[in-house]
């Protein structure tokens, strides 16, 4: 029987060659660098840019820098890169600014006793929280601040004037981030409020310092205080400091932690009434514990920002990290060409780490946090 | 009522203390034990910290001196870094005792500001940088050489004075930044880098090679660069101009702090009256006898501290200059202590 099929192939279908390759470091650079000619054309600038930029950077940072060990008569020759000899000669007064040199060893235990507090308190399955929050926070403050200023114990009295480098830019970091977290929630659940007194306050201070400069707060601290508080009476310019910068991002603090409060829905805080909680226990253990959690990019980004700051209050002529660097580089003996800029290269360095840090603990602590509210 | 009453006594008698502290600065000094002085945040060979971290230059010697005379001791004093925005209110609100911060004696500042000038410690002024193998050697050989300058300052419209008044043709070429400016100078843009020579000369030792730029002798502004201290307390305000004084006549009898110990047996009225070995000048302003000894022991006279803090063998490498003694033709001149 013959059949009606249409269509019988009778012969193979030719071989095709084989696919193109469809990984690989060729195939890569086509996906993602040359897809289009616009594509092309802006890998081939960048490329260009790349090539233009870098040699001369690495050449400063690296390959002409005159190292430790170096001298001032190699950071002066001809074409010298970033004089890091110098940065060496140099760098405990950027640690510890005018603190006495016999008595280096007492910033050096509370930097150690601060790490050593610091870093079980980071690391979640690390045990004993409750006694290593109480130590950091309530202890460490207390012994740091009678071990560098002294007159205890037969220890000698260090002024805070003598106080300075990345040692001032830590305290003040530390000392705004760490009492600006209650400040800032307490203004933010006041601005809340239903009680109309304590909720104007809380808008007015909030208003007040969030409309001023942060630079502004510190001349009016260091400049204009004395003149209005009787001769005699002279609160220490560091604390003057210190108050500002922390009552300035407790105010920024609080419209990050109120974003926090406002997202949660109505139901959660009228769930907590129905269980017969009061209002400090609902905040505590329902609405803060949910508002704080979608809010830590911000608060990050207030802890960051802060740290930046902090090197603001050189204009007031405290001697944070950038105004020791500053300040030698008026060094006559390590006079250079390069003198200045490869201070500045070494605080910004020193900035980036900490921010960095910061921003890279709060991405993890996000991740770990995360109970699938993401949206 | 009697507990009010006794605290109204006491608040009373609190400010009666405050208004008493106000006035005496000597005694407030006496009493914390150590001088307050307001410097630069690091101005080279004036006020910096040196290798050591401790300050040193020739405005932080005035306090030196000044303590040295009060407590036998230059080490007690204490600095405050200032801005030069802050620094007068510093000075006012009694943070520190003594500015000396490369502030510049001017009338409204001294008539306005409820402050005094002590001295000058260093006459500045405005000069000009060239590069030595240009071959100029005077200012008024500029006609026409390119002026690296900082706009809208003070330094601009004296250098335009100066070339208008003496016939030059002036070119600048302008930046906003001073670190600008120098680096254009170092680059060859211009010829010449103008600003004041104390400055000039800092500057000058960042350069690779710093003899090969030279200062030109030409001077064509008033700088005087001195310590001031709060108006109204007379006491304080004569106890610091006498250890100026002390400074300069120190120099210009040739007691230094080398040879003071030999020099107590001189046979000079002038050089005894200066140590306390004749006559008892340091009572009257609430000091020692021996003040200006104790000032010399310790700190050195001022040409001393000149040499030590910017003169030429530092890196700083200034001149006399203006600075030198009246009798070597300079404008340091001490009225005489009798």
């Amino acid at each position: 029987m013959t059949t009606d099929t249409a269509f019988i192939r009778n012969e193979f279908v030719p071989a095709k060659p084989a696919p193109g390759r469809t990984d690989g470091p060729i195939v890569w650079l086509r996906k993602n660098l040359f897809a289009t000619p616009t594509d092309a054309v802006l890998t081939i600038l960048g490329i260009l840019f790349l090539l233009w930029a870098i040699p001369p950077l690495y050449n400063f940072i690296v390959g002409h820098a005159v190292f430790p060990g170096g001298t001032v008569e190699e950071c002066r020759a001809e074409g010298a890169g970033a004089c890091w000899a110098y940065i060496a000669a140099r760098f405990n007064f950027f640690i510890y600014g005018f603190y006495p040199i016999d008595q280096y060893w007492r910033p050096n235990i509370v930097f150690a006793l601060g790490a050593a507090l610091i870093l079980p308190l980071l690391v979640p399955s690390a045990p004993f929280k409750r006694i290593n929050a109480a130590l950091f926070f309530v202890v460490f403050p207390l012994v740091s601040f009678y071990l560098l200023n002294g007159g205890v114990f037969g220890l000698r009295q260090v002024p805070t004037e003598q106080w300075g480098g990345l040692m001032v830019t830590l305290i003040i970091a530390l000392v705004g981030i760490i009492c600006s977290i209650p400040l800032g929630i307490l203004l933010a659940l006041g601005r809340q409020s239903n009680l109309p007194i304590i909720k104007t306050l809380c808008v007015m201070f909030i208003e007040l310092w969030r409309a001023v400069p942060l630079i502004t707060v510190l001349f009016m601290a260091s400049i204009m205080l004395p003149l209005f508080m009787p001769t005699g009476t002279n609160v220490d310019k560091l604390l003057r400091a210190l108050v500002g910068v922390t009552l300035f991002s407790s105010a920024y603090l609080a419209e990050t932690v109120r974003g926090g409060l406002q997202a949660l829905p109505r139901g959660q805080y009228e769930a907590g009434a129905s269980l017969g909680l009061g209002y400090w226990q609902r905040t505590y253990f329902i609405i803060l514990p949910q508002a704080i959690k979608h809010v830590i990019p911000g608060i990050v980004n207030n802890f960051i920002a802060l740290f930046k700051d902090t090197s603001l209050v050189s204009i007031v002529g405290i001697f944070d990290l950038l105004n020791t660097v500053q300040a030698a580089s008026s060094d006559i003996n390590w006079a250079s060409p390069t003198q200045a800029v490869t201070g500045y290269v070494f605080a910004g360095f020193m900035f980036w780490i900490f921010c960095f840090a910061m921003s890279r603990y709060s991405l993890w602590m996000e991740r770990r946090l995360d109970t699938g509210h993401k949206r | 009522m009697k507990k009010m009453l006794v605290t109204f006594a006491a608040a009373a008698s609190l400010g009666l203390v405050a208004t008493a502290a106000q006035a005496a600065t000597l005694d407030d000094v006496k009493a914390k034990d150590y001088v307050q002085c307001g410097v630069t945040g690091g101005v080279a060979g004036f006020s910096a910290p040196d290798a050591n971290n401790v300050w040193t230059g020739l405005e932080v010697d005035f306090c030196r001196a000044v303590a040295a005379a009060i407590f036998n001791d230059a080490g007690k004093v204490r600095y405050t870094p200032l801005t030069s925005q802050e620094r007068f209110a510093a000075l006012s609100a009694g943070e520190i005792d003594i500015l000396s911060r490369t502030t510049t004696w001017t009338m409204s500042r001294d008539t306005d500001l409820g402050i005094s000038f002590i001295g000058t410690m260093y006459y500045d002024g405005q000069g000009f940088m060239v590069r030595k193998a240009d071959e100029i050697a005077s200012a008024l050989d500029l006609s026409g050489a390119a002026i690296c300058i900082e706009s809208g300052t003070t330094t601009e419209l004296n250098a335009a004075d100066y070339f208008a008044a003496n016939g030059l043709e002036f070119n600048t070429v302008v930046f906003v930044d001073q670190d600008e400016v120098v680096k254009a100078y170092e680059d060859g843009r211009c010829d010449v880098y103008t600003t004041d020579a104390s400055a000039l000369a800092a500057e000058r030792s960042k350069f690779a090679v710093p003899d090969d730029h030279i200062i030109l002798p030409e001077i064509i502004s008033k700088e005087p660069l001195g310590p001031v201290v709060r108006q109204g307390d007379d006491q304080w305000f004569k106890i610091n101009r006498w250890v100026y004084n002390a400074l300069l006549e120190a120099e210009e009898l040739g007691v230094t702090s080398a040879n003071v110990d030999e020099m107590l047996g001189s046979d000079n009225p002038a050089v005894k009256r200066l140590l306390g070995v004749e006559g008892d000048f340091g009572t009257p302003i609430g000091l020692t006898k021996d003040w200006a000894y104790q000032i010399i022991k310790h700190v050195g006279n001022y040409g001393e501290s000149f040499e030590r803090n910017v003169g030429p063998s530092t890196p700083i490498g200034l001149e006399r200059g203006l600075n030198a003694l009246w009798s070597n033709g300079g404008l340091q001149y001490a009225p005489p202590i009798r």
